[in-house]
């Protein structure tokens, strides 16, 4: 007996819906790692993360007296021109020490996209343009940033001066604060910035006396250091999946990553390229790439390390300036870095770690979604300055970016850091 | 017959390409452009590893196998597949003797083919070698 046509329409409906429910809910391919893949997980797990390094330039960078001064630092609004900004106020420890803003909002509209401190004690360059080489140097700019902090370094040592608590917990790690009572010689607002009359009062004062209020200025900065080299990601459940496979759990039903995650994981490592920059434990390579990424609307390309550059080797706080603590000066970074029309429009690799959580993403904010930041990686568009050096496109299906995506959602993790220093630091 | 032939060139090519990679830091050496010179190098990183700076001992003969003293080196080098340079500009700090010079601030911040152009500069004779190295 011949089918009739409706038997087999509901034939080829039927085919049709059982094809789509094994595209969707059916068997995957399994990863088949090889050695090698292998050698490259494990290099990517954090397990992988090598002990922190002291800090030379830093002498109080692993003192507990100046983790608990730094703890309170960061999260004291007074150390701002109008009393309600404080380092936390963009560096949410709720996430992950990011501000969920395009552009970090201080007193006013910073320049860029608050990077996360997570894992920044590892990183030879701070900013999106490596302006900074160390964090305590890196968090003195914020305080006398007018978008940001908006004080002046003289009334910060004369903040610390004149906290009874604050002059304590200094004068116990850096020694006798200098009486900075006389304003005839220390003004109420004086710092080296565009603002006329704090910089008109800055060149008035005398060396020694500008050289006062830098030591003090960059102690600040060294005891929050101390308090941000406590700040570490934590093991997300991609490391617990490399760690499951190299002690031969990798079949246990209770596989730390999806599926999905792991064709994703297959990608990053493989066809996406994104481990040429998100190398190492921290995912990054610290290093500056200019990938082509769209300038900000309304905003001029960013013109990113090529002026970056110039900044970290005039900065007086820079490791081989009169207020880093290496006797030495070694700063192999700074004696070697290196120049060149590469730097041209490019921004420091950021840690993949915590992506999940701290949208939006890029130097500016200018991608809202992990799947916005893909498509230009898949799309490579010529580059607004400079040359973008990631100018093959992947040609990623659409399929492919989903499981892309859900892998680098699955680096989200809790800090591997003491809750206590979490949260706001109890008044003594 | 000719497939034969074919993969055994590929293996012969294989077999050479592991042991290239093997000897890299044992001592192969590189003759430099116009043949004045031979280099090879020891990083004193052992294994190559990315993302930490570290220094290379950089050995220099001349055609004849004596060791080059009085030489000024210069380190460049890149990805050419990538279309970047090395992340550092390396410098020789010190000439250590027996044709040996150490170069400092050597950092590579990508895994992958790597290029480095070694400029070996010594009584008035300037000649470049070109060196592979896959990390």
């Amino acid at each position: 007996m011949k089918p009739s046509k409706k038997t087999s329409l509901i034939a080829i409906v039927a085919i049709l819906l059982a094809a789509s429910a094994w595209w969707q809910f059916g068997p995957r391919y399994p990863a088949k790692w090889t050695d090698l893949d292998l050698m490259v997980l494990q290099r990517l797990s954090l397990d992988s993360l090598p002990d922190l390094e002291p800090d030379p330039t830093n002498a109080v960078a692993d003192d507990p007296r100046a983790r608990e001064f730094g703890h309170k630092l960061f999260f004291d609004m007074r150390l701002s021109a109008n009393g309600s900004v404080s380092c936390a106020t963009c560096h949410q420890p709720d996430r992950r020490f990011t501000d969920g803003f395009p552009k970090g909002r201080g007193i006013g509209l910073s320049g860029r996209n608050t990077r996360s401190i997570v894992g920044t004690a590892y990183s030879p360059w701070l900013y999106w343009d490596g302006r900074k080489d160390s964090q305590w140097a890196q968090a003195l700019s914020p305080l006398e940033d007018p978008a940001e902090h908006g004080g002046n370094r003289m009334s910060y040592a004369r903040f610390i001066s004149t906290d009874p608590e604050y002059r304590l917990l200094y004068e116990d790690l850096f020694g006798e604060l200098p009486d900075f009572s006389d304003t005839s010689r220390f003004p109420e607002t004086a710092a080296p910035l565009d603002d006329a009359g704090a910089n008109a009062a800055w060149q008035a004062m005398s060396d020694e006396d500008r050289l006062a209020v830098n030591r003090v200025f960059s102690n600040i900065g060294k005891a929050i250091a101390a308090y941000e080299r406590l700040i570490m990601p934590g093991p997300s459940r991609f490391d617990t999946y490399v760690r499951d496979l190299l002690n031969g759990n990798s079949e246990s039903p209770g596989s730390a990553l999806t599926d999905e995650e792991i064709l994703g994981l297959q990608l990053f490592i493989d066809k996406a390229r994104c481990t040429e920059c998100h190398n190492g434990p921290l995912l990054t390579n610290n290093e500056f790439h200019n990938t082509g990424i769209l300038s900000f609307p309304g905003d001029v390309p960013d013109r990113g390390r090529i002026d970056g550059l110039k900044k970290v080797l005039a900065d007086p706080f820079n490791c081989l300036g009169q207020f880093s603590d290496d006797p030495e000066k070694r700063c192999a970074e700074l004696n070697y870095v290196r120049t060149g029309i590469e730097l041209i429009g490019a921004t420091r690799t950021p840690s993949l770690r915590n992506l999940g959580g701290t949208a939006p993403y890029s130097h500016k904010g200018q991608n809202e979604t992990i799947a916005a930041l893909l498509d230009l990686y898949n799309r490579a568009p010529l580059a607004m300055i400079g040359h973008n050096e990631a100018e093959e496109k992947l040609n990623l299906s659409r399929r492919e970016l989903k499981q892309l995506e859900a892998f680098l959602n699955a680096l989200d993790a809790p800090l591997a850091t003491a809750e206590k220093w979490l949260r706001v630091p109890l008044a003594n | 017959m000719h497939r034969l032939i074919a993969i055994s060139c590929a293996l012969l090519m294989a077999f050479a390409g592991v042991t290239a990679a093997q000897d890299a830091t044992d001592r192969q050496s590189w003759s430099t452009r116009s043949g004045y010179y031979r280099v090879s190098y020891k990083s004193r990183l052992e294994p190559l590893a990315i993302n930490r700076m570290h220094d290379w001992v950089i050995h220099v003969e001349d055609a004849e196998g004596t060791p080059v003293n009085n030489a000024t080196l210069s380190v460049t080098g890149g990805m050419p597949k990538h279309n970047h340079g090395l992340p550092t500009e390396p410098r020789m700090t010190k000439s250590l003797g027996n044709g040996d010079y150490l170069m400092e601030g050597m950092r590579f911040h990508m895994s992958g083919d790597w290029e480095l152009t070694v400029t070996v500069d010594a009584a008035g004779r300037r000649d470049t070698a070109i060196i592979s190295l896959t990390i």
